[in-house]
């Protein structure tokens, strides 16, 4: 059996629902615990692990979507830069969520060069290619930032390549949920594909100032039902520890070369996600040394005329992301999920991105509880 | 009910055109409006017109694909495929012919129509069909991306098999891997460099239907073929069309290994995104063995397999699919798939 086959195994995937069920029966009362990654909420969608999460045990996504968090001033700037002229770069995702004035979608309708990418790499290959100005809007966590890093150590790179940095760090913005009385949050399901880079030692400080655990889980099946099971159990008896259940890939220190990189070119700095307000450290800003490269330093003076326009952090009015993302409600406690606000026609910044809680659980048909008959008749 | 498309300014979308929800609605909000012919609201593959004691099928499809050549195929051999399979889920396997109109923008290059010409003529002639008829027109530059080709058919069927003929208690069985056409077109459209051995599927499936046909004979209860929306869009469409629910074994939907490593590197769906060389089979269960051996024994349905079931217990016009770890609905997505970021 290949590598993820073998973490799709349903009799064991099974094995660990019954013992799910086995500790939410014994505990007696509702637990509330939180995953910060829209892949893993992609995988328990996927899988339809939510229908069967056992009574009681509540699974929120906090913000974990990238796309989703990125503010609309920092849309706003970007779309600044591509009215002056500067040939926009950036993920696919980021081209819908609105800014105050439009999105870059909007822009780009309106005659602005904005153009999808897949890899960092292509921004280096186009920039070299091109005679003007080119703007790399960078989107993305720890994971993502280390690929934007890289290409600007590499070798020559094109001094008409700059970098709108909307990158963040992800173990921060888990300070303001923690922090925030309101949320009941538990214990926290980390994402293993972040862990392989910042290592799961990294919250350790994390669990000591919360006294909330944290494990640490990859993105199979098993790995999350497996996940969710030690999560609980430390839940139950008041254990705050720092569990590694992806111990394949996660290492203690994680992959110190990769932090190293990512901290040569990246300095962590305060700023406002969106519905979630000020998250102090949670930005990647560009060092001053790679002030050669960095967008807000070339184009200060575009981006200052700019200036933003709209509150740091609001939502649109009715839009539910920010209660979302913190742990306070669900997509389906929103009005607008799924009726005003559809992939089609996103309200929120959650229906807009793939990563996003609202439109991965509006794609999968995640909804209250679907009693369906087995397909084993 | 009032929708967004009966808004004075509203317009086309590009998700109007990605054989979805959003694409029957447009369809059914303009192109039908006023229409209660039923073979057109049946809004099937194609129609068929009563000639005597036979149905004669016609169908017609415009294409266009980026990149115009992809890995296993062309545009060419699209237009081809698509128009005899359609014919094909119609119960017509001998597509009697073809025509074939071509837009195409100024500056096209002479050589790249030359292999699109000859990729025509070699699925034609393993469909067994011919192209008798076409047109030419050409438009200045920008004023349409590269080629747009529009092709029909026709063919005569002693019994017409529809879309909408689902029964409860039929198996649902796909006639190979699922996926490949549109994970490859979208590998190569956004240069991902990952083609490897991934092909797209588009091939004429009519003599492989026509197997199928003559093991189920009228066992074979509604066909369809899973293009643009994939398996989930084809399923919900017969699903809601029959007024029946679909349950699918999710152990045991077939994917090749490219697609399978593509599919899940990019994290997309195989099942949302198109297929050109398969198709959906309802049977009822008492000849879905001798069916799924005439499949199996084609070279295009080796691979064949049954894929779920339409179950009694299921809500109607819904398609859930069962992982094994838990359920979910199959929901027809809006517009294109998008690898992810992270």
């Amino acid at each position: 059996m290949s590598a993820p086959l073998q973490f799709r195994d349903v009799a064991r995937g099974r094995a660990l629902q019954a013992r799910l069920d086995a500790l939410m029966a014994g505990a007696g009362r509702p637990v509330t615990v939180m995953h910060v990654c829209g892949s893993h909420e992609q995988a328990i969608a996927r899988f339809g692990l939510r229908a069967r999460f056992p009574e009681g045990l509540a699974v929120q996504m906090g913000p974990g979507c990238p796309v989703c968090v990125t503010d609309a001033p920092q849309i706003d700037a970007c779309i600044a830069l591509a009215e002056q002229g500067a040939r926009i770069l950036t993920y696919g995702d980021m081209l819908r969520v609105p800014g105050q004035a439009g999105s870059l979608e909007d822009a780009r309708a309106a005659g602005a060069r904005v153009e999808v990418i897949y890899a960092a790499t292509q921004a280096v290959d186009i920039a070299r290619a091109a005679g003007e100005p080119v703007v790399f809007f960078a989107t993305g966590f720890e994971t993502t930032a280390v690929a934007t890093a890289s290409i600007l150590l590499g070798p020559d790179v094109p001094p008409n390549l700059f970098v709108l940095s909307a990158h963040k760090w992800v173990p921060a913005a888990m300070e303001v949920v923690a922090r925030d009385p309101e949320t009941g949050i538990e214990g926290y399901l980390a994402a293993g594909h972040a862990a392989t880079i910042t290592g799961y030692g990294l919250f350790q400080p994390f669990v000591e100032r919360h006294r909330r655990p944290v494990v640490v889980a990859g993105f199979e099946p098993l790995d999350i039902l497996s996940g969710l099971v030690r999560l609980v159990e430390h839940v139950l008896a008041g254990e705050a520890k720092v569990t590694n259940a992806f111990p394949r890939c996660v290492s203690r220190e994680g992959n110190q070369r990769a932090l190293e990189v990512l901290f040569r070119v990246f300095a962590l700095g305060d700023g406002d996600w969106r519905g979630i307000a000020h998250v102090p450290e949670g930005e990647l800003r560009l060092r001053p040394e790679l002030a050669a490269h960095d967008a807000e330093v070339h184009f200060a003076a575009a981006l200052g005329a700019a200036g933003p326009r709209l509150a740091p952090g609001a939502d649109a009015a009715d839009c539910r992301c920010g209660a979302i993302m913190t742990g306070r409600a669900q997509p389906t406690d929103c009005a607008l999920f799924g009726a005003r606000c559809r992939p089609e026609s996103p309200v929120g910044a959650c229906m807009i991105s793939t990563e996003g809680v609202c439109r991965i659980w509006h794609e999968h048909g995640v909804g209250p509880r679907a009693v369906v008959g087995s397909a084993r008749a | 009910m009032r929708t967004p498309l009966d808004a004075d300014d509203a317009r086309v979308r590009l998700a109007h055109g990605s054989g979805g929800r959003a694409m029957r609605e447009l369809i059914e909000s303009v192109f039908l409006a006023g229409v209660d012919d039923p073979e057109a609201r049946a809004m099937d593959d194609g129609a068929a017109i009563r000639c005597g004691d036979r149905w004669l099928v016609m169908t017609t499809d415009a294409h266009v694909v980026a990149p115009l050549f992809f890995p296993g195929g062309d545009i060419g051999r699209l237009a081809v495929c698509g128009t005899v399979n359609d014919l094909a889920m119609m119960g017509a396997c001998e597509p009697l012919g073809l025509t074939c109109s071509a837009v195409i923008e100024e500056g096209f290059p002479i050589e790249s129509l030359r292999r699109i010409q000859a990729s025509l003529q070699v699925a034609c002639r393993e469909a067994g069909t011919r192209i008798v008829a076409g047109d030419t027109k050409v438009m200045g530059q920008g004023e349409v991306d590269g080629l747009v080709l529009s092709s029909s058919g026709v063919g005569f069927t002693e019994r017409v098999v529809r879309d909408a003929g689902l029964q409860v208690g039929d198996a649902i069985v796909v006639t190979g891997d699922i996926g490949d056409h549109g994970l490859a077109v979208l590998s190569a459209r956004h240069a991902l460099g990952l083609e490897g051995d991934l092909r797209s599927d588009v091939a004429p499936l009519n003599g492989l239907v026509r197997a199928a046909l003559a093991a189920g004979g009228p066992g074979v209860h509604a066909m369809k073929d899973p293009t643009r929306g994939g398996v989930t869009s084809a399923l919900v469409e017969m699903a809601e069309k029959a007024g029946v629910g679909i349950v699918l074994d999710g152990s045991a939907l077939p994917l090749s290994a490219p697609g399978r490593a593509a599919a899940e590197l990019l994290g997309i769906d195989p099942l949302v995104v198109a297929n050109e060389g398969k198709a959906l089979l309802g049977v009822h269960p008492d000849v879905l063995a001798p069916v799924l051996g005439a499949l199996r024994a084609h070279p295009l349905g080796a691979r064949a397999c049954c894929i779920g079931r339409v179950a009694p217990d299921a809500a109607r016009g819904t398609v859930v699919l069962d992982t094994g770890f838990g359920t979910r609905r199959l929901i027809e997505r809006d517009g294109d798939p998008l690898p992810r970021i992270c």
